[in-house]
């Protein structure tokens, strides 16, 4: 069996967030994690943040000082003032 | 006897007040997904629009999670209309990215060592700002294809579909903007040396 290169492992790992690979990738990823470290680096470090993203939405709606971005007071009125012509 | 809850009209609330009571959050909400001040601002118009339009909210949430409900197809639309307004040949020559690997597919920057305190990390303002620095430094389709997978969580089948994408270029895609983003990352945030092979 030849083995996996890190650049087709990263490919995989990747893949692997978006559906299940088959027995045969997934035991090839395996062997290559288990004797590369440097992939087994990455992978631990793309879930953490695969797992980050999932919380970003949430963490950036809640306004959580980091962008606490409001409309501006014309944007207010101009949509104000829309609504106002639409909704007669 | 039985009053069916669905069937009572749910009373809409005076438009007038909906700009000051939900108009800075579904900004936030839109800028967030766009970053783009003048996108968002006519989203979140358009969104109260439809909403007018629409008459009445069904009932089964609460008003601003029908707001919301709004953004995100207008959200979706835009970046739709975006995407066909964009040749694809102009996609692909867009800035390439840092090669990782050498020519037989190993590491040539090599993956450096984060201090990983998840649990820490993931409670500071600075990583999110960091993140969303290099969010925003991908390419815009990549960012976009991994908003919606990553973050909105859409299947691949319905992004294919929406986005008229194959599978495979979706993958392409999603793999570019994870690869992206965890080398901004490590350059940005974890500010470790990489060891260069």
């Amino acid at each position: 069996m030849k083995m996996m290169s890190c650049k087709e492992v990263s490919r995989l790992v990747s893949e692997s967030l978006d559906r299940k690979l088959s027995i045969w990738q997934r035991m090839q990823v395996m062997v290559h994690l288990m004797m590369c470290g440097m992939c087994a680096r990455f992978r631990k470090q793309t879930l953490f943040l695969h797992a980050a993203a999932k919380r970003y939405f949430g963490i950036m709606d809640e306004g959580a000082g980091v962008l606490n971005d409001q409309l501006t007071t014309e944007a207010h009125e101009r949509i104000k003032q829309s609504l106002k012509l639409n909704g007669q | 006897m039985s009053e069916d809850q669905n069937d009572i009209p749910i009373q809409l609330t005076d438009p007038a007040a909906w700009v000051d009571r939900h108009g800075d959050l579904l900004f936030r909400y839109a800028m967030t997904r766009l970053s783009d001040r003048h996108v968002a601002e006519d989203l979140v118009q358009e969104t109260f629009m439809a909403a007018l339009k629409s008459g009445q909210f069904s009932g089964q949430a609460d008003e601003r999670t029908w707001f919301v409900g709004i953004l995100k197809h207008k959200i979706i639309d835009h970046y739709r209309r975006r995407d066909r307004e964009r040749p694809m040949s102009t996609i692909q020559q867009e800035k390439k990215q840092e090669d990782l690997f050498d020519e037989k597919g190993w590491w040539c920057v090599q993956p450096a060592k984060w201090p990983i305190d998840a649990s820490n990390t993931l409670e500071t303002a600075e990583f999110w700002e960091a993140f969303r620095h290099c969010l925003d430094g991908l390419p815009q389709r990549m960012r976009m294809v991994f908003l919606l997978r990553e973050m909105e969580e859409h299947s691949t089948e319905h992004l294919c579909e929406t986005l008229k994408i194959s599978a495979g270029n979706l993958g392409v895609l999603l793999y570019r903007a994870r690869m992206g983003l965890r080398r901004c990352l490590e350059i940005n945030w974890f500010c470790t040396e990489t060891e260069e092979v």
